[in-house]
């Protein structure tokens, strides 16, 4: 053992006891870190130019299919089908760097001594990424719409409107389940490069790789519904699954590729080093 | 009040890992200031670290005003942290870093502009993105965030890194100051004379080892003589051959004989002196200077330059 001894503070002419006898501060609310931490995700270049991304990317969507999109008549599906694809890029990217940044960034130095409790900034930023992952769906529709009104007073035509509510929530719902993903990623790797390769790797490299496989062997594409969630979640894009077995499916790929990884991401996060 | 009890940390899983941290123990009081002084490598930032709970303990406990940290219910209120002020989104603005943790402990935004002020970093400065920060100017921020709660504790690792001189000074009257109004001062660095300027108690580790400790009083009290000479050599053999024992320090001697005395024997021998005074603080810089040279040999990798730089 070794202990130091120091003489106790001797009252010191002057010495002033400013600091003794506060009253505890009260605890900090979790409403509190889910504001702060919403606001780190935008307050920075990169973070702010991610944000502003979802608008500009929705908007080249819906450009690109008024200038190239089929003749046939003008089809709100068109327009949603377009914004969808670089939001379920951008979201995910969103979502991996607002975790990965702590680590990256070494942000978490100040974070996790302001707020001790990992689970509880962590916790934060998930609501924070699905809460922008929604919102960024529901911009993204927003300028889909306005497309394709205008696609459809420049050629002069009624649009079709042919999306269904139960559609737009599935498609939410697969959007939001991307994000979580990326999330989950950031989770396990906090690593902002690392994550974001990795997440690019399981969204298409992997999807390309299980398509092609069950192409060619049946009992895969027999076993494929349960342990792919990248199928899984995309055909959230197109419905809300219709029968019990893909509702059943669906939930076991993503207890596989979701829940048991992000809970292994978690204990994992709560022991490792901040430095 | 800070309370360190038998606190390791092992890196590596089985016994032969290596032991960063071997059961520290030592207390910062409040009304004092407190230096943790070790050379580079010695376990000081990973003391600090598991004191603020970013690095887990292998064993041994730290409590901040009785509580551990992760029980602090709002701890920027109550303890003040710097360990590295380079771990900053570089993308963030240096005001906005401020009002971030502003928020964080529920502080009154007015706050953040009076932490500028006391730290001097200007408007313009504090617009700017931490990307384009000087090394002091990152270094006053961190010391903005560590204050901004008005905490009765500050935790500071190697707080002087990177500030010019009158930096150096503004921080340390800043810090007696805090200490005086009763505020209790725990900060690290591996030299010697920016602990001894500023420090009523030091704590020495080396090694992971807590190797001395007590009021700064105490450690430099030398009875002993510091003596130079234009020939040490000569001055040396004088004093030998009158019975007194001698060790080189720095470029002059230590002597165990009196001030008296070795001006006597010097005169004696005809050597002129080119300083002659007790040898207050050159037990612990010798000390400190052993400690040093015993973890360059032992150390592999090169951890014995970077401390020179900073
Ligand atoms: N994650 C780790 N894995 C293995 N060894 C580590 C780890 N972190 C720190 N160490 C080792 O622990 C020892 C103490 O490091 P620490 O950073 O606490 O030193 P320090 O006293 O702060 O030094 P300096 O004055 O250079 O800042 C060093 O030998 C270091 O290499
Ligand atoms: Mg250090």
């Amino acid at each position: 053992m070794t202990t130091s001894t120091i003489s106790p503070a001797s009252a010191r002419p002057g010495v002033g006891d400013v600091y003794s006898d506060r009253p505890a501060p009260s605890t900090i609310g979790f409403d509190r870190v889910v504001g702060v931490e919403l606001r780190k995700m935008f307050d920075t270049r990169s973070g702010w130019w991610l944000m502003a991304a979802v608008v500009i990317l929705s908007v080249l969507a819906s450009g690109a299919v008024m200038l190239w999109g089929s003749d046939a008549g003008v089809h709100y599906s068109d327009f949603g089908q377009a914004v969808g694809i670089p939001m379920a890029v951008i979201l995910p990217v969103i979502a991996i760097l607002s975790v990965t940044s702590e680590w990256s960034q070494r942000t978490g130095l100040a974070t996790f001594t302001l707020v001790p409790h990992r689970g509880r900034v962590i916790a934060a930023k998930l609501v924070d990424v699905v809460a922008v992952g929604v919102l960024g769906m529901l911009v993204a529709f927003a300028i889909g719409a306005l497309g394709t009104v205008l696609a459809g007073a420049a050629h002069g035509v009624t649009p079709t409107w042919d999306v269904g509510l139960d559609q737009f929530a599935s498609i939410i719902v697969g959007n939001v389940l991307g994000v979580l993903v990326g999330f989950t990623i950031g989770v396990l790797l906090r690593n902002s490069a690392g994550a974001l390769v990795t997440y690019l790797v399981y969204a298409y490299v992997l999807a390309g790789v299980t398509f092609a496989l069950a192409a060619a062997q049946t009992w895969f594409a027999d076993l494929e519904p349960w342990i792919d969630f990248n199928l899984t979640q995309g055909n959230l894009f197109t419905g809300f699954p219709d029968t019990g077995e893909a509702w059943a499916q669906l939930g076991v790929s993503g207890l596989i590729w979701l829940v048991l990884p992000l809970a292994f991401g978690l204990v994992r996060v709560g022991r490792a080093e901040v430095k | 009040m800070i309370e360190l009890t038998e606190l390791t940390k092992r890196y590596g899983r089985d016994s032969r890992g290596h032991l960063a941290v071997d059961h520290v123990s030592f207390t910062a009081r409040p009304g004092r200031v407190t230096g943790f002084l070790g050379p580079n490598g010695a376990g000081k930032s990973t003391s600090l670290r598991i004191l603020t709970g970013l690095t887990p303990p292998t064993s041994g406990t730290a409590t901040i005003l009785g509580r551990r940290y992760r029980d602090l219910p709002n701890p920027g209120r109550e303890v003040g942290v710097l360990l590295d002020a380079s771990a900053q989104h570089v993308g963030r603005t240096g005001r906005e870093i401020l009002r971030v943790a502003a928020q964080t402990m529920r502080l009154p935004g007015g706050r953040v502009q009076e932490m500028l002020d006391l730290v001097g970093l200007t408007e313009a400065e504090s617009a700017r993105r931490v990307r384009d920060y000087s090394l002091g100017m990152r270094q006053r921020l961190g010391l903005a965030a560590a204050l901004l709660g008005d905490p009765a504790v500050l935790v500071l690792d190697e707080p002087a890194n990177g500030l010019d001189p009158a930096g150096i000074r503004w921080m340390r009257d800043l810090l007696r100051d805090y200490a005086r109004r009763g505020g209790t001062v725990l900060l690290s660095s591996h030299l010697l004379h920016e602990i001894e300027v500023v420090a009523d108690d030091i704590v020495v580790i080396g090694q992971g080892r807590i190797v001395a400790g007590g009021t700064k009083e105490e450690l430099l009290a030398d009875e002993r003589t510091f003596v130079r000479a234009t020939d040490s050599v000569a001055l040396a053999a004088a004093l030998l051959a009158d019975g007194h024992s001698t060790e080189p320090v720095a470029d002059g001697l230590c002597t165990d004989a009196d001030l008296a005395t070795t001006g006597q024997v010097a005169h004696r021998a005809r050597l002129p002196l080119v300083e002659l005074r007790r040898a207050d603080g050159a037990g612990l810089e010798e000390m400190f200077l052993r400690l040093t040279a015993d973890t360059q040999r032992e150390t592999t990798h090169p951890t014995s330059g970077e401390g020179a730089a900073a």
